[in-house]
């Protein structure tokens, strides 16, 4: 399984796995393997929410077009 | 006063005369060079106004006393809102400059917008319908709202309180997206193309855009009934939620916005999903996944049993579950056999015990009876067990008599 890059990824993920184990037509090491996948996913998305941290940046007009600078905002 | 002498090339200590060019050019660089003369802001009342084929457009610009030619080039005149009419009241934005080959001093218009109360209605009502007649108002235009933004671009000015009012509630909810502020001018006759501008350099670097400026005055807010940046925000490739003023203030961009919002506050909540709510829905699904492994387990097991039957031929079940029956009564009956044998013996040693007791000697004794037993233990039964001068021991109830044999007599 692919580490899922955002939390709406991993989030949708879980769910799948959730409907999969509900569906209760899998195979039993399927649905095992559905319930460590989903349990992965499970503290994937907790870490995610609790880590999170927001970031600000500005636009900035640079040589080659535009970046994006750090803004803080307090 | 003296006729003035040119002096020859020769002469360096004669003045040297300016070409009309190099006398136009120092006056365009000293206009050029005062600050006070470049992004002026002029109101005044438009007259002459008139419009070349490729775009550009020339008019004066008068009050009571004065009177100043304008142009207004075709890149700042695009989308401007309104058609510019003489005897209209406007506010314009520009540089002063010299135009050297008429030798006239004119404003270069950078930005114009209508000024009084009838000039903005009329403007609003008549960019209003332009756009609806184009369809960009159509409901069916509207984008959903992406349920969770990783990038929220916002359009809006660097200073104030708007800025930080959006990043703390998006802090709070959803830190997890990132806030790409990209800003802009949101007051003025130039903030309209400065807010065009911005949005254009954020959409393709957001999930979505905030476009969102405080409460203000009607002509503070005038930027964003401007048809260009209207026309800006139909055509970003990510949905615009619009947040100008106050809850009552209603802007064209709200019009053309794929949702509205009241306040700059209330678009971050609207744009943002609540991270507690996640977290629940994150542990109902933890919780969901744990209770589908265990009925899983659960149905596995009894699917298990289900199938060892389907398995198993008929005769042989029943014979095993018979077995199994006869096993359990049987057990059962040895038990119940085993008690009550035990329950006779006892019973059967107790009487025997008790006839036991009453068959035995001792019994006799307690009676009066008493036995005689000679020394070698044979018992004396009859009198010719013994002999005169032989000694006998007599077993009483409590005891024994050593007893000497004097004589014997026999019964008649």
């Amino acid at each position: 399984m692919t580490e899922p890059k955002s939390f709406e990824d991993a989030l949708a993920a879980l769910e799948a796995k959730v409907e999969e184990l509900a569906r209760g037509d899998v195979p039993l090491d399927r649905a095992l393997a559905a319930f460590e996948e989903g349990l992965a996913l499970y503290r994937t998305c907790h870490e995610m929410l609790d880590r999170a941290e927001q970031r600000v940046t500005k636009l900035v007009a640079a040589t080659d077009g535009l970046k994006e600078e750090p803004f803080p905002v307090p | 006063m003296g006729a003035i002498t040119v002096s020859s090339e020769s002469d360096p200590r004669a003045p040297k005369a300016l070409t009309v060019t190099e006398l136009s050019r120092l006056l365009r660089e000293t206009l050029r060079s005062n600050p006070l003369l470049s992004r002026v802001l002029v109101r005044g009342e438009l007259a002459d106004v008139s419009r070349t084929p490729n775009g550009h457009r020339f008019f004066t610009l008068r009050d009571e006393g004065a009177q100043i030619p304008c142009a207004l080039f075709r890149e700042a005149g695009e989308g401007l809102g309104f058609e510019p009419e003489d005897g209209m009241e406007v506010l314009a934005s520009g540089d002063v400059e010299l135009f050297a080959r008429r030798g006239e001093v004119q404003l270069v218009v950078r930005a114009l917008t209508p000024a009084g109360i009838g000039a903005f209605w009329a403007s609003f009502q008549r960019t209003r319908r332009t756009l609806e007649a184009e369809g960009l108002l159509d409901a069916a235009r509207k984008r959903p709202l992406p349920p969770f933004p990783r990038r929220i671009g916002l359009v809006t000015s660097e200073a104030g309180a708007v800025l930080h009012d959006v990043v703390t509630i998006l802090r709070r909810r959803f830190p997890l997206a990132a806030v790409v502020l990209s800003p802009a001018t949101v007051q003025g006759p130039e903030a309209a193309a400065s807010l065009r501008d911005a949005l254009l350099r954020v959409q393709d670097r957001a999930d979505l855009v905030i476009l969102a400026r405080g409460g203000g005055s009607l002509e503070d807010l005038a930027a964003f009934n401007e048809e260009g940046l209207a026309r800006a925000i139909a055509a970003c490739p990510v949905p615009v939620v619009s947040a100008v003023g106050h809850e009552t203030d209603v802007t064209i961009a709200d019009f053309v916005a794929d949702v509205r919002a009241a306040t700059p506050s209330a678009a971050a909540e609207l744009v943002s999903p609540d991270a507690h709510e996640l977290s629940a829905q994150v542990a109902s699904f933890g919780a969901a996944l744990t209770d589908s492994a265990r009925t899983v387990l659960r149905e596995r097991r009894t699917g298990l049993a289900a199938a060892g039957h389907r398995l198993s031929p008929r005769s042989f079940l029943r014979d095993l579950q018979a077995a199994r029956e006869r096993l359990a009564r049987g057990g059962a009956d040895l038990l119940d056999t085993a008690h009550r044998r035990l329950k006779e013996g006892r019973d059967a040693v107790a009487s025997l015990a008790g006839r036991l007791d009453a068959v035995s000697p001792f019994a006799t004794l307690r009676r009066g009876y008493a036995i005689a037993e000679r020394a070698d233990g044979g018992l004396v039964t009859r009198i010719e067990d013994t002999s005169p001068g032989d000694g006998i021991l007599v077993r009483l109830q409590d005891g024994r008599l050593h007893v000497h044999v004097e004589s014997k007599e026999e019964d008649p």
